[in-house]
């Protein structure tokens, strides 16, 4: 069973799932790891590390900034995918999923950049500005290296699109909870509830919840329904922090326990 | 030889497509369905027939511009007379028909992305005049060089949002565009400016802007009861260009020039000129097409003095046209782009837009090379009033350097 299955596999009927982001290479490379172990301890059950582009079109001025404090500081694709390679030296149990835009990996080239992964121990790439439509090389490519290929659903995503998104997804789906870009402050957790429901009649693989959720209080709530609650910006704002990288380090840490604390304990069989 | 391009999913060849976050996709679809009624329906065709006549003056004039002729000294060259459109440039061909659309699918708010500024006065203008409310994204550097066409998007009544994140430039105001929509599809439209960005935009685009070529190569055959033996256009995203060029590509006797900027010239690495230098193939603001990239695939800063072609990427369809054969692309330097637009303005008493020079330099050697028995014509896409300030800025700085 791949590691991404196994978590959900373990948390089905008990609780929603943990899922941080972080922009890898943000501030320096040298944080990537010893931020990601950090992330573990404090609860995470899986991890996602942002690839660094030019031109993030999804991501709101938090994450984009971190891209730009990334590139300057020398990170590359190569590069972050090595910071997994280096973490999964001392974690072999956590998955850890990509994040990224679509023109890095095609310069590196899709055989490449999927065996890149699976050598570093990367388990899924979301490809942000990659629908299925445009993507039967890549999943070809991520198939045969056994990496998961995550797609997006959003609340502009029609009826017709759902199970063929479903269809192209592997390990999990991923529910872009709001019209917007990332580290927007208008999430409406009724409405991402129902939709959920629409998007489970029409695929079986678990769904995680990103885009909006900045608190222990949002993850509490959409905790009580979504298989994963994704945090991004809320981190990346801390990592931002202009003091001492290890206080940075803690920061971080304490904000994604309060996180995890949040999540809701469900009563076995009742998950969705 | 018969084209027919793009394919129903968007592609020209390899390129094109749409490669966009899963928020936008849904908008697309339903614009795609919109245009596709649009485009067939003979009410949506005649309004657009009308305000080409009545609100843009439509058709612009052919001009042979006889003491241009004279200088380069060879062929007659002839120019299509975009700058004379209501606004100053080929741009409101485009907007015009976008707005429409917008109004036929009740959207009450336009966004829209510019360089030089064209393409946000078009925007803008089409705005007040359908009561829609406005939104401008333009990249901090470029309202700096572009400030008349600033003042005009605000007494227009529209927002100009100053992009100050990455290079400041063309490209990050369609990121920060591309944003703003994802946040607001239900009740925006989107007007981009240029033939490229996700499926239907670049076709949809090109068929807004064919109004060019197809009276071109109307005045063209009755002027001298044959056709030319080449077009130049300006390229940067590349929508005036594929506008005069599409009622030609069949045309197979008549050479097509895209001209693109080569900035501080091509070795430099300080140009905006993709196809030219051949930099790559990618992914950028939703469509694959060239595009100039570093070699972690990062979108690598442009250079030219012109803002409007100040860019990084082309149109898909360009991308096709040039692998295909059907037309070639050549760059020409920011000095002999100035160099072209103080020729016109004194030979001809036209101020061309510092985009337009770049598509003027090269006619000029062509027209010499082609010999005084053919006759070309260049598309003068826009006016250069809006690049007087920043044309003696540059002149002035270069004078103190000297």
């Amino acid at each position: 069973m791949s590691r991404i299955k196994g978590v959900f596999a373990t948390l089905k009927g008990r609780r929603a799932a943990l899922i941080p982001f972080i922009a890898g290479g943000d501030p320096g490379l040298s944080a990537t790891v010893p931020v990601m172990h950090g992330l573990v301890r404090a609860g995470a059950d899986l991890i996602e590390v942002g690839m660094p582009f030019s031109d993030p079109m999804a991501d709101g001025p938090t994450i984009q900034m971190a891209h730009q404090r990334a590139l300057g500081a020398g990170a590359t694709t190569r590069a972050v995918i090595d910071q997994v390679a280096a973490f999964r030296r001392d974690d072999g149990r956590t998955p850890v999923v990509l994040m990224g835009y679509v023109n890095p990996v095609e310069t590196m080239g899709y055989e490449v950049f999927a065996k890149a992964c699976q050598a570093a121990g990367v388990d899924g790439v979301i490809l942000v500005d990659m629908p299925p439509e445009e993507a039967a090389e890549w999943r070809d490519c991520a198939s045969r290296a056994g990496i998961d290929t995550i797609f997006l659903l959003s609340p502009t995503t029609p009826a017709e699109r759902l199970a063929a998104i479903g269809a192209a997804s592997t390990g999990f789906l991923y529910y872009v909870a709001l019209k917007g870009v990332t580290g927007a402050r208008h999430l409406d957790v009724a409405d991402v509830a129902a939709r959920l429901a629409v998007v489970r009649a029409a695929s079986a693989l678990p769904v995680g919840v990103g885009f909006g959720i900045r608190d222990p209080r949002s993850a509490a709530e959409v905790g009580r329904f979504a298989d994963a609650v994704i945090v991004g910006s809320a981190i990346v704002e801390r990592m931002a922090a202009k003091k001492p990288i290890d206080e940075v380090l803690a920061d971080v840490e304490g904000f994604v326990r309060d996180l995890r604390a949040a999540l809701p304990e469900r009563v076995s069989g009742m998950s969705s | 030889m018969s084209y027919e391009q793009p394919d129903a999913r968007g592609h020209f060849g390899p390129y094109g497509g749409r490669f966009v976050a899963e928020t936008l996709m849904g908008p697309l679809a339903d614009l795609e369905r919109a245009y596709a009624q649009a485009r067939i329906d003979p009410v949506f065709q005649a309004e657009l027939a009308a305000d080409f006549r009545d609100y843009v003056g439509r058709p612009s004039p052919l001009y042979l511009a006889e003491r241009l002729t004279a200088d380069a000294g060879g062929a007659r060259i002839y120019l299509k007379r975009e700058d004379l459109n209501h606004t100053g440039a080929h741009k409101v061909n485009n907007t015009i028909g976008q707005a429409l659309l917008a109004k036929r699918m009740g959207k009450k708010r336009l966004i829209a992305e510019t360089g030089a500024g064209q393409h946000g006065v078009a925007t803008a203008t089409v705005a007040a005049r359908l009561g829609l409310s406005c939104v401008v994204y333009m990249g901090a550097e470029d309202i700096a060089r572009q400030a008349p066409n600033v003042r005009r998007m605000r007494l227009l009544g529209a927002e100009v949002v100053s992009v100050t994140l990455g290079s400041r430039t063309l490209k990050d105001a369609m990121n920060e565009a591309m944003r703003d929509w994802a946040t607001t599809v239900d009740e925006t439209f989107y007007v981009i400016g240029t033939v490229s960005g996700p499926h239907p935009y670049p076709a949809m685009v090109r068929d807004f802007q064919a109004v060019i070529g197809e009276e071109a190569r109307r005045q063209f055959l009755e002027r001298e009861g044959r056709l030319p033996e080449a077009l130049v256009a300006c390229v940067g995203g590349g929508s005036n260009a594929m506008g005069l060029f599409y009622a030609f590509l069949e045309d197979t006797g008549v050479d097509l020039y895209g001209v693109e900027a080569a900035g501080k010239g091509l070795a430099s690495g300080l140009h905006a000129a993709p196809l030219t230098a051949a930099s790559g193939r990618g992914v950028l603001h939703g469509a694959r097409s060239y595009l100039m990239f570093n070699e972690d695939g990062q979108i690598r800063d442009t250079h030219s003095i012109s803002a409007g072609l100040d860019y990084p990427g082309v149109g898909p369809e360009h991308a096709w046209l040039k692998d295909i054969g059907r037309a070639q692309y050549v760059a020409v330097d920011d000095e002999a782009a100035l160099a072209a637009f103080h020729r016109l303005t004194r030979l001809e008493g036209i101020l061309p837009a510092l985009e337009s020079s770049h598509a003027l330099a090269y006619a000029h050697d062509l027209a010499a090379r082609l010999g005084r028995d053919a006759a070309i014509i260049v598309n003068l896409s826009g006016r250069g009033d809006k690049d007087v300030e920043s044309v003696a800025a540059y002149e002035e700085a270069k004078t103190c350097r000297a």
